[in-house]
């Protein structure tokens, strides 16, 4: 029993991450911009939020610092993809490549020092209650804020006005303009938030499930969170239940390692690559789903006229 | 303040050869700005970065190695991003072309003779084009994104690699170490001026592939063929240009040219497998490619520039002790000024500052009324 608790926790320590960045992306693809640093945003997250955490002593202020070097970075995206018009693709691929020489640079100091982590959630009396209690009440607290923040999102997305303007701009750009909403500006609030969230991703993952600073430690979860939002065609509650699938397949992978089975570790580890690729194709496969939930403009730059 | 974009009536002939250049200086600029920031005088530390490292003859030569792999694979590369096509895995391509061509060395090593290097290095071509197949054949038959696909194959490639040189592939006289037996004599590349430099052939084979590519793109069928379906999906269908033949044949191109990078680079710059053997060409031709103008010729300067950014790197790191990840920022943030100045290329920018807003300041205040009303 006590083991199956476990497993349970390490899986959503696993999938926390994965599900915010591909929340954040979420958004921003729902406002029809294709960011492809999450990845850089993400190790950049994760690098600034150890600094922080490691000169300062305290999880919590680098945990906000995760937060804010990520939507600083994605404002970088922001301005080539939004006010100059670049191309998303190759833009959001060099903010992935200057992110991991960047956070490389930054992190050569931190390397082997110890850093330090958030405490888990501990409720006296209710935390101790056996299964449900651990689960429940005794997590760390970014899990929480990735469930609120899922949470939030649906009803953000789906329920508000706002976010009824955001989709619409997502799938035309144009007809939105024309009906006088500001296109750039609601695209840059998305992609700053696209940014905070990937950044608390990277935070999450050097404050809580590693609380070191390790070069390329996000080890393409920010590429898997892109996938994730493809898989999910652009539904935060699928987002979810994606996270935890690919979170799972994470820590099974590390289990089936430790308890030596006879497969060659690297294969193991290239399992959670090879499941995303196996998703993907499943989810493509139905074109007229694909075609029918993606964002239609989304990718293509967009110059409001006058 | 804000930024307009007005559209120009044509592309600007002058932004487009100026492009590179306005982005390589910005980037210097950026980059004395970070050297200051470190502590270091940015005079003397580009002096170490950009200028040592090619100030003698077989320097040359170490640059002519780095530049190699970069150029072959981003003349692959142009092809794919000219047709819209996104191939971003070509790193894992470079190794599985390192693989295949390693398999003549590593397991038949008494097969000797001057037949061992072609047959390598086509087994290396057989190899990279292979990998790209996935995600070709995933993108033709499924729709699956390539972006994805090509990129989560680098990672399996990587852990592939890993596990030979481990493994299977691991030299038994090695004292354990993780790399395979030493290629013999006729299994490496000659060096094309031995007593220079240590520069191979490799660096004929990425000129030679940029002029053919170049010639294929600007003079032939096929390159108009590539151009159209990439501006105008459309209109190439309606030409009769299949799009998934274009996929395919961009993927196996530039797979077999990454592959032909890997199996060079193993053979002539190091000698055996590792679990290591490049340090991330695939992903740095990218910006090669882009800051070559996804012209075959740029690509051949633009891979000279990113190369030196290499020795560069280890150059201030043994100098200055700064970490030789500042390469890596380099090729970013070049990257980052060449895609923001080809705007220029089709827009005029206007920067529209808070004192000429103040006029239209009724306008904005009446603005939000609106989105109430709505």
């Amino acid at each position: 029993m006590d083991i199956t608790v476990n497993i349970l926790l390490t899986i959503a320590t696993a999938a926390t991450p994965l599900l915010i960045a591909a929340i954040g992306e979420l958004v921003v693809e729902r406002s029809g911009v294709l960011n492809l640093g999450v990845e850089g945003m993400m190790i950049m997250g994760a690098v600034g939020g150890f600094g922080a955490g490691y000169l300062t002593g305290s999880p919590w202020i680098g945990l906000l610092a995760a937060i804010i070097v990520g939507a600083l970075f994605s404002l970088l995206f922001a301005v080539m993809t939004l006010s100059l018009a670049t191309n998303q693709v190759a833009t959001g691929l060099s903010l992935t490549l200057l992110g991991l020489g960047l956070s490389g640079m930054i992190g050569t100091s931190f390397v082997g020092q110890p850093g330090v982590r958030l405490p888990n959630l501990d409720i006296p009396g209710i935390s101790s209650i056996p299964v449900v209690g651990r689960l429940i009440f005794g997590q760390d607290p970014v899990f929480y804020i990735s469930i609120a923040l899922t949470a939030a999102v649906m009803w953000f997305l789906f329920r508000t006005r706002t976010g009824l303007t955001l989709r619409s701009i997502g799938d035309s750009h144009t007809s939105a303009h024309a009906l006088g909403i500001k296109v750039i500006r609601y695209r840059y609030l998305a992609v700053v938030f696209g940014g905070a969230c990937a950044g608390l991703a990277g935070g999450h993952l050097s404050l809580v499930y590693t609380p070191q600073w390790v070069e390329n430690m996000s080890a393409g979860r920010g590429w898997i969170a892109l996938a994730l939002v493809v898989f999910a065609s652009w539904r935060p509650w699928r987002v979810l239940a994606g996270a935890y699938i690919f979170g799972a397949v994470w820590i099974g992978q590390l289990h089936a390692q430790a308890f030596g089975i006879p497969v060659p570790s690297q294969f193991l580890s290239s399992l959670p690559y090879l499941a995303t690729i196996v998703v993907l194709v499943l989810i493509s496969r139905n074109k007229r789903l694909t075609m029918m939930n993606t964002p239609a403009s989304l990718g293509q730059p967009f110059v409001p006229d006058r | 303040m804000r930024i307009e974009l007005v559209k120009r009536p044509q592309r600007s002939a002058l932004f487009s050869m100026l492009s590179p250049f306005i982005a390589f200086a910005l980037t210097i600029i950026a980059g004395a700005i970070m050297f200051a920031l470190l502590g270091v005088n940015p005079l003397n530390a580009f002096e170490i970065y950009f200028v040592e490292p090619i100030s003698q003859v077989w320097q040359l030569h170490e640059l002519a190695i780095k530049a190699a792999p970069l150029i072959l694979i981003a003349v692959g590369l142009s092809v794919c991003y000219k047709a819209n096509i996104w191939n971003i895995g070509a790193e894992g391509q470079f190794i599985f072309g390192a693989i295949f061509g390693s398999i003549i060395p590593v397991l038949f090593p008494q097969f000797e003779g001057p037949l061992v290097i072609p047959l390598m290095l086509l087994l290396g071509m057989v190899g990279g084009a292979f990998y790209a197949s996935i995600p070709a054949l995933l993108k033709t038959r499924f729709s699956t994104n390539e972006i994805l696909t090509s990129l989560m194959l680098v990672y399996v490639a990587q852990l592939f690699l890993d596990w030979l040189v481990r493994g299977p592939w691991r030299d038994p006289q090695g004292h354990g170490f993780p790399q395979t037996i030493q290629f013999g004599d006729s299994a490496v590349l000659p060096e094309l001026m031995p007593d220079a430099g240590r520069a191979n052939w490799g660096f004929v084979f990425a000129l030679v592939a940029a002029v053919a590519i170049w010639l294929m793109m600007s003079r032939m069928l096929k390159g108009f063929e590539v151009r159209v379906l990439g501006s105008s999906p459309r209109a190439g269908r309606f030409a009769g240009f299949g799009f998934n033949r274009m996929v395919f044949f961009t993927f196996l191109l530039s797979g077999a040219l990454a592959g032909l990078a890997g199996i060079s680079e193993v053979s002539g710059a190091i000698g055996q497998l590792q679990p290591v053997i490049s340090p991330g060409y695939g992903f740095t031709a990218i910006i090669v490619a882009f800051l070559g103008r996804l012209n075959p010729l740029g690509i051949v300067a633009a891979g000279l520039v990113l190369a030196l950014t290499y020795l560069g790197g280890e150059a201030v790191q043994s100098a200055l002790g700064i970490s030789d990840k500042v390469a890596r920022v380099f090729q970013g943030m070049l990257l980052f000024f060449v895609l923001g100045c080809d705007t220029l290329i089709h827009y005029r920018i206007r920067l529209i500052g808070m004192a000429l807003m103040k006029p239209n300041g009724a306008k904005l205040e009446a603005a939000p009324k609106l989105e109430e009303a709505r």
